[in-house]
């Protein structure tokens, strides 16, 4: 785990890094030769995440056993919750086994990548760069419309879905109006900022506490030392509270992602 | 001082959306509380309402950001 440090760059000595500012986030490792663009520290650990989980799943299930061993325990565990408490919930029990892949996938992916915000070696949330949940956003945002067109059976009845029905008809079209902003752009807007904003605000409050604590430490004077130690104690507390905000962000991003899927799957509105 | 007025404008913004998520939980320990076998039903409900809720403090952060960065 030592290399892991070595190889991902820490904050440098000698600049201050309090109060935090989003410049902070970008933090590039080396740059990409023949083009402008860098190789950033989110990225590596979004590669170390996909790597890992497709050396934890396929450890865990390749001598998958009636009577699971502690690993297969973990993986049905997970999967159980992905699958019964994210999936059927949310699509109901016609057809909700075709997305649980991608569900699985989804919740496993982010929940691993945020939980890097406060694993020792890593202690940085690839989340908290917006490029990487616009990413997946967008992957959701085509999903869910495409199921959307194929269930309904071409364009116009999609947009006829959107619409409640029993509405008098010169109030359609505002309502229609609504609908399109929502479906085009609140929802994957929103997606994607609430799991960046989450990350990104969760990992400046944990470097406030501790960045901060140590800037009043390093004074030197006995009272600011002091208020050192409460700081360091609430960012204890609240590195364990953001671990349960990370857990709750790839929940909830897997619910809206299964609760729209669903959306364009329902017969009625 | 000095600093940015914009952070004033995100910690305003975020009063609406403590309260609606304040809210939401009251109201989902009340029918968990009232009816304990309904927990299974009312998380996921609840969980989906306090993330809508929250959106609205995220699109206050998003408002700091350009403000922070453009203005």
């Amino acid at each position: 785990m030592a290399a892991v440090g070595l190889v991902l760059p820490m904050a440098e000595e000698g600049e201050s890094h309090f109060p935090p500012t989003p410049g902070d986030f970008w933090q590039p490792m080396f740059a990409i030769p023949g083009t402008e663009y860098f190789f950033t520290r989110p990225m590596a650990l979004v590669l170390i995440a996909t790597v890992a989980l497709m050396v934890w799943l396929q450890l865990t299930t390749r001598r998958a056993a009636v009577v699971p061993g502690k690993g297969q325990w973990v993986t049905e565990q997970v999967y159980n919750f992905a699958r019964n408490g994210i999936a059927r919930d949310m699509i109901g029990s016609r057809d909700f086994m075709r997305f649980v892949p991608f569900l699985f996938a989804l919740f496993t992916f982010i929940l691993l990548n945020n939980l890097f915000g406060i694993v020792p070696p890593f202690q940085n949330p690839p989340m908290a760069r917006i490029g990487f949940p616009l990413g997946l956003t967008l992957i959701v945002y085509v999903v869910y419309h495409w199921v959307g067109l194929r269930h309904k059976g071409g364009v116009g009845p999609y947009l006829a879905s959107m619409l409640p029905s029993g509405l008098p008809g010169w109030i359609k079209p505002f309502i229609l109006l609504l609908e399109l902003i929502t479906f085009f752009i609140t929802r994957p807007l929103t997606l994607a900022l609430r799991l960046f904003g989450n990350m990104f605000a969760g990992h400046m409050l944990l470097v406030v506490f501790i960045v901060g604590g140590w800037y009043l430490f390093k004074t030197f004077e006995p009272g600011l030392m002091l208020v050192a130690i409460p700081a360091w104690i609430l960012g204890a507390m609240l590195t364990v509270f953001e671990g349960l905000i990370q857990f709750l962000q790839a929940y909830v991003f897997t619910l809206l992602a299964a609760s729209y899927i669903g959306g364009a799957l329902a017969d009625e509105h | 001082m000095t600093g940015d007025i914009t952070l004033l404008g995100y910690g305003l913004s975020t009063i609406g959306p403590a309260i609606a998520v304040g809210l939401i939980f009251a109201a989902y320990i009340n029918g968990v509380a009232r009816q304990p076998e309904a927990q299974g039903k009312l998380q996921p409900i609840a969980i989906l309402g306090f993330a809508l809720a929250e959106a609205l403090a995220i699109f206050g952060l998003v408002l700091f950001f350009i403000a922070f960065f453009v203005g």
